[in-house]
């Protein structure tokens, strides 16, 4: 009985908002790394790119709101989803045309596409505060648990409950469809094979009849469709604020690096282990502990190793840990 | 120039000096420095409707002085962003020649505005929100008044609300601020005095997506009440939801920067059964002042509104006794108007008050919330104690 307190409450507070939060990551983390397998370069607008995308989803959701459609026990921002990620997908097009397409042609380093990457960055970044503002956003409705704490306790007679909210099981449904999806797209169409040859070979696939505009337009139409998603998954479970969607930039960079930047499995092995180091280093143990240890043995400290404060540290040190140990990641991708 | 345009203009410059003349009426500036955007821009609009109702009042009166005229000029002190709040402060008083400021909202630009503009500029400052225990002792030079109390006296009042429902644990989360860390450090204080024990107490920073994190930390200690001291359009709120939502805690006991109704809206039926304290009045004076303030149209219900309106009615009042609009000379007027001896005067009788003070009588301003300013020119403090009952703040008592 106490292992089963132990482990409820450990579900209930390190293990779904965890799974939900690296689902959301892995998503992001796969935009990256497409970018970068095909483009050869890191995509510094990326968070911006969640947050553009997030905001037109919101507005459209407000729209639709406002006119009675709703999806019942779902919330309304997945009919709108299709909005955000026209907009998202046709804004990096644009970019790409006047931006990056310019410096491909110059043949110009990585690093300078880095670098114009951030000035799209903050071109967005831009974009997004005069039209949505800088403040916090709710957009969720529907039905907002799947099963509450006390349905829980009364469910299982235990003392720790669990509560499952709907846009958690909504981000890790969503999560493993859009996975599934890509994975398949990848590994299985003409133009995912086409992809992977010209990120593995870009010469020989040239070639071989690959035609290198219509893989990169793929590759922005895949990362911004990702992005949206992330982003609106994030901003239904939590709330939609553009300042977090570019803090989350630094967990996606970890999350792509440590699971081998370029390797699609990578990103999303990677982004579960960054989740799951966050919460776990900042979680504090004292009431777990204390259901396992013997009776009256519950320590007097909080057993945190961390503050919540500086969770973003945790995917500073990965970051720092894997460019040192092994720069290429753990799936083996490209190095930076 | 011909001769009829010559003297036209003559005429104006003539009345454009006896316009300057000091006998005459003229307009005296008021700021009014309230976080109109920010962490309780909620509670601001209904602050500021208040302080410019006392000045309408007087100046419906025939203004102060020889019948200058109050004119309110609004500016945003963010809450938060303390070179903001200076930046619009220094506006005020620079460029818009304000006398006296009534303001600023929160702890933190209070103390900032405060020290980078008021006193160097020798400008008058009441502020009707500012609580941090910090501002009882700051060189302030004479020109800093507060109609609210310090949080000291907060701390102790929601200390013994739990003292007498017999809680003795309890984890507090506060937002990392002047005035959160000011009111979790005096409740701390004083609820371990009455032998309770503090087993967290944790800061939360404002405006993150998710505190389900920092909840988590705090209901790994065990406790049955989680004391939150933050505002209720910020962290606060967020620190509600995750708890409620994971079901870390279900009784909530609340500080005054959580009183609104937005708060009772955003968390539902899960919020009833908490607990809190916010500055109020009874008696007399508030009555006087709901009347007073329903037949202006303005709501006389939410946080910081009677303070804000006998900040403004101090300015005027000290003015008046003072016999000067000059900060410098009328700030030494604020505490003779405020306290006894005097004729007592309620909200709406402010007409009154500037007759008795024209006169050479004294008055002895109560006002909305019972005004008895005390050390270095602080409210007493009257709390009203109040717990949520089917959607809807239910008055306990007063304390």
């Amino acid at each position: 009985m106490e292992i089963l307190n132990a482990l409820a409450l450990f579900t209930n507070f390190v293990g779904l908002p965890a799974l939900a939060y690296g689902s959301q990551l892995a998503l992001g983390a796969l935009g990256v790394t497409l970018i970068y397998a095909v483009l050869r370069f890191t995509f510094f607008a990326h968070g911006d790119l969640m947050a553009f995308g997030t905001m037109v989803v919101v507005l459209a959701t407000w729209g639709l709101q406002a006119m009675g459609v709703g999806l019942g026990p779902l919330p309304t921002a997945l009919l709108a989803l299709p909005a955000g990620i026209a907009a998202a997908a046709g804004f990096t097009l644009l970019s790409d045309r006047w931006v990056f397409a310019f410096y491909r042609r110059q043949k110009a380093k990585p690093v300078v596409f880095m670098i114009a990457s951030v000035g799209v960055m903050f071109l967005l970044n831009g974009i997004v505060r005069i039209v949505i503002g800088p403040d916090d956003q709710r957009f969720a409705d529907g039905e907002r648990f799947l099963f509450t704490v006390g349905d829980f306790r009364d469910w299982s007679g235990l003392d720790e409950g669990v509560a499952f909210r709907s846009t958690q099981a909504l981000t890790i449904v969503a999560a493993v469809i859009a996975m599934a999806a890509l994975f398949w797209f990848l590994q299985r169409t003409r133009m995912g094979k086409a992809m992977r040859a010209y990120s593995d070979e870009e010469d020989l696939a040239l070639l071989s009849g690959v035609d290198p505009a219509k893989v990169v337009r793929t590759a922005w139409i895949l990362a911004a469709a990702l992005a949206t998603l992330a982003g609106v998954l994030y901003g239904l479970d939590k709330s939609f604020k553009p300042f977090t969607y570019f803090q989350l930039l630094l967990p996606i960079f970890a999350s792509a690096i440590l699971g081998g930047i370029g390797n699609p499995v990578g990103a999303v092995v990677g982004a579960y282990i960054v989740a799951f180091s966050e919460v776990m280093v900042t979680y504090a143990y004292r009431k777990f502990a204390g259901y396992l240890l013997p009776e009256g043995a519950m320590p007097e400290g909080l057993l945190q190793l961390l503050s919540t404060d500086y969770k973003f540290a945790v995917s500073f040190v990965i970051l720092v840990v894997v460019l040192l140990a092994r720069p290429t990641g753990i799936f083996r991708g490209k190095v930076i | 120039m011909k001769p009829a345009q010559l003297a036209a203009a003559l005429a104006m410059g003539a009345s454009a000096l006896a316009m300057a003349a000091p006998a005459q009426a003229e307009d005296v500036k008021i700021g009014v420095l309230l976080g109109y955007t920010g962490p309780i821009e909620s509670l601001t609009p209904g602050m500021a409707d208040s302080a410019e109702l006392a000045m309408t009042e007087v100046n419906n009166a025939g203004g102060v002085l020889e019948g200058d005229m109050l004119v309110p000029v609004r500016a945003d002190s963010t809450c938060i962003d303390a070179a903001a709040a200076s930046a619009a402060a220094e506006r005020l008083v620079t460029s818009e020649g304000a006398k006296a400021i009534m303001g600023a909202d929160c702890s933190g630009v209070t103390i900032a505005t405060l020290n980078n503009v008021a006193v160097p500029n020798g400008v008058v400052m009441i502020s009707p929100s500012a609580t941090s225990p910090a501002l009882s002792s700051i060189e302030d030079g004479g020109f800093f008044f507060r109609t609210a109390p310090s949080d000291a006296r907060q701390g102790a009042v929601l200390a013994e609300v739990l003292a007498d429902k017999g809680v003795t644990e309890i984890a507090v989360t506060y937002t990392n601020n002047d005035y959160g860390k000011g009111l979790a450090d005096s409740f701390q204080a004083a609820f371990e005095e009455k032998g309770g024990k503090v087993l967290l107490s944790a800061a939360h920073e404002d405006g993150k997506a998710d505190y389900s994190a920092e909840v988590g930390a705090l209901s790994a200690t065990g406790a049955e009440h989680l004391a939150v001291f933050g505002y209720a359009d910020q962290g606060g709120v967020g620190i509600i939801r995750a708890s409620v939502d994971s079901g870390a805690f279900e009784k909530f006991v609340l500080g005054d920067g959580m009183f609104a109704e937005s708060l009772i809206e955003a968390i539902g039926d899960d919020l009833n059964g908490t607990i809190g304290s916010v500055p109020w009045s009874e008696g007399e004076g508030a009555d006087a002042f709901v009347a007073a303030a329903e037949a202006a149209g303005v709501d006389p219900d939410g946080s910081f509104r009677r303070e804000s309106y006998d900040a403004a009615a101090l300015i005027a009042l000290a003015m008046q006794a003072a016999g000067s609009t000059d900060p410098k000379v009328f700030k030494d007027s604020v505490m003779d108007v405020a306290n006894a001896p005097g004729e007592k005067i309620l909200p709406g009788e402010l007409a009154k008050a500037l007759q008795i003070l024209k006169d050479g009588g004294d008055v002895d301003y109560v006002g909305a919330t019972n005004v008895e300013l005390i050390g270095p020119g602080e409210a007493a403090g009257t709390y009203r104690e109040y717990e949520v009952k089917d959607g809807a703040y239910e008055t306990i008592g007063f304390r």
